[in-house]
């Protein structure tokens, strides 16, 4: 039971951070959301490439994988699969391989939301 | 008035409230938290359940879109992401909301040139440079696992 | 420019009828209760934000018209302009009513320089009744300016809130006021502002560069004024207005308010820096104000319509904003009857 508890710890620290560090980065610079989440996506790829990220995915769990920063490791994991597996093309097929689950329930979920729901006034 | 626009760009700095840094990255930490705890539950869970790991991994992600794009639909979403800020908007949550919010905005515009075509108006650039950054690994991947390096 | 573009109308046209249709949130605001009508879900019976707008516009022109006992075939012309894309809100709202129409973009100053040309036209001779109608809609302005509606985005404290309304106004040569007695044309100030989420910043330079001309001009002081009122500055421009006019030696403070600082509560109503849109000062002229000058609360208004010249892409590719503030002056009384600053020997004009 004190595992998990540890675990559950280790998951909400990093995952929190990871939003922390993106927090301080809207408040403090001009960088505009959409290219902080750009660069988590970049950021994820290179720190799984330098052999980083593996290390914090085996710590943290869904605390490293849940951020954006995890859909890099993803892409990432997913593009050495598939080089491994098919050579140079894996290249090519091998990142959106690797995320195409989410990427394709977005769309789907994306595309029912459109038929069920309509837009609704902020107050 | 005569200040020029450099003068008057430092000038107008002055006004106005600062963000509430503290504050932001509190409920921040504590809502990307919170979600990525909820995500290692469901992963624990369907682990648990006797899912394979390899299904677990997709399932997992997979079903916090979902989430999200509920939360979206009812309209709750923007009301937790005005709190939480970088909190919902890092974790996958933030991207199925990126998708799911112009696709339901755009209905009006038709399903091909208004859901269709903007529904990655947002999430788009994300997938564009996580893919071309995962091309450039696969290849620099390449030579060193023919080099025997990795 | 010798007079530095003040107009002074020869024949003061009456304002003979106004009327402000606002959504939910702005119903709910402060000044709720001076407002004709609103709608409870902000989509006034339509299936899109911007048919909502277009309705607004169509109610508020129709309740403006049934004010004052007019029908259509008795007004002349009608300027009005919106935020959207080649200002469908107001073309396709107005459709219905077959009167000549001119379109107009001077963003959200566009109630001053619709109320402006109105006047100019109505004041010349050249219609005998012209109508002035502006409109903005939270929604339609955000699917545009920003993000969809759904989507989840934190507001920096800079940022202002769109207002839903819309303000019709009908400017007559026959009537006893309240009477459009001066106006004076926006010129376009540019500061170097890039950050559209801060258009109160952006917006302030040319508040600034009319009143400080027209206060050189006309021979009025501040105090001359019941109220001054800008548009939709919100709290950062309109502290940055005032601080700049003091530097120049123009102190509004006692009489200067904001028409986005006051249609929505700072405390309650979770909008940042306050209002913004056409709708904003549109609704806040047209209802609240308009009332006031009728049951004699105000007697002079100086109302300064501000606005934001930007689109999404001008600001994607770092363009500065620019900003445009269109001066109207309006009195219960006609300027003979006025004690001006000419009469007491002007200031510095």
């Amino acid at each position: 039971m004190r595992e998990i508890c540890i675990d559950f710890l280790l998951v909400f620290a990093v995952g929190g951070g990871f939003c922390v560090i993106a927090q301080l980065l809207i408040d403090y610079t001009k960088i505009t959301p959409a290219r902080i989440l750009v660069s988590y996506v970049v950021a994820g790829v290179i720190l799984t490439a330098v052999g980083v990220y593996e290390p914090l995915v085996k710590l943290a769990g869904c605390g490293a994988s849940t951020p954006l920063t995890g859909f890099g490791y993803s892409l990432a994991r997913g593009v050495e699969s598939a080089v491994r597996d098919r050579g140079l093309v894996g290249a090519l097929t091998g990142g959106l391989t690797g995320t195409a689950g989410g990427i394709t329930a977005a769309m789907t979920c994306g595309f029912i939301a459109a038929l069920v729901f309509r837009g609704k006034p902020k107050t | 008035m005569n200040l020029d626009a450099n003068t008057y760009q430092v000038y107008a700095k002055g006004y106005g409230k600062k963000s509430p840094v503290l504050r932001d990255c509190a409920c921040a930490f504590l809502v990307g938290g919170i979600i990525c705890c909820i995500a290692e539950g469901l992963y624990r869970l369907y682990l648990h359940l006797g899912i394979p790991e390899t299904n677990v991994r997709i399932l997992t992600p997979v079903s916090m879109v979902t989430l999200a794009a509920l939360l979206t639909g009812f309209g709750w979403f923007d009301k937790i992401a005005k709190f939480a800020g970088a909190g919902t908007l890092v974790p996958i949550t933030g991207f199925s909301n990126a998708v799911v919010s112009p696709a339901i905005d755009t209905k009006a515009e038709g399903f091909v040139l208004g859901v269709g075509a903007k529904m990655f108006i947002i999430a788009g650039p994300v997938i564009v440079y996580g893919t071309l950054a995962s091309v450039v690994w696969g290849v620099i991947y390449y030579f060193l696992h023919r080099g025997g390096i990795v | 420019m010798k007079n530095k573009g003040l107009i002074r109308i020869q024949n003061p046209p009456t304002i003979l009828s106004s009327a402000a249709v606002v959504g939910k949130k702005e119903h709910d605001g402060p000044l709720g209760a001076d407002f004709d009508l609103h709608a409870e879900d902000d989509r006034f019976g339509m299936d899109t934000w911007e048919k909502a707008e277009s309705e607004m516009q169509r109610l508020a022109f129709g309740l403006m018209l049934k004010k004052c006992r007019m029908r259509e075939d008795d007004v002349d012309a009608i300027f009005a302009g919106d935020l959207l894309n080649q200002c469908t809100g107001s073309s396709f709202g107005l459709l219905d009513f077959g009167i000549p129409y001119f379109g107009l973009y001077g963003a959200c100053s566009t109630m001053a320089e619709s109320l402006m040309l109105a006047a100019l036209t109505v004041g010349n001779n050249i219609f005998n009744r012209a109508a002035a109608v502006c409109s903005s809609h939270f929604c339609s302005a955000e699917r545009q300016f920003r993000f969809p509606i759904e989507y989840g985005g934190q507001r920096t404290p800079t940022s202002q809130w769109t207002v839903t309304g819309s303000g019709a106004m009908l400017v007559a040569n026959d009537g006893g006021g309240p009477y459009v007695t001066e106006v004076m044309p926006g010129i376009s100030v540019q500061k170097g502002i890039t950050d559209a989420n801060n258009m109160g910043a952006a917006m302030a330079p040319a508040a600034v560069d009319t009143l400080t001309r027209y206060f050189s001009c006309s021979g009025t002081v501040p105090e001359d004024f019941d109220v001054i009122l800008t548009g939709d500055l919100g709290a950062i421009g309109h502290d940055i207005t005032m601080e700049l006019l003091y530097s120049s030696g123009f102190n509004i403070r006692s009489v200067y308010n904001d028409c986005g600082l006051m249609i929505y509560s700072a405390k309650e109503q979770d909008v940042h820096a306050g209002g913004s849109g056409c709708g904003c000062s549109g609704t806040v002229i047209c209802g609240p104000v308009m009332k006031r000058l009728r049951q004699g609360i105000y007697k002079n208004v100086l109302f300064i319509g501000t606005g934001a010249l930007m689109s999404p892409g001008s600001v994607q590719q770092g363009m500065p904003i620019a900003g445009i503030a269109h001066l109207v002056r309006i009195s219960s009384e006609l300027p003979g009857t006025l004690v001006s600053g000419e009469e007491r020997g002007g200031s510095n004009g």
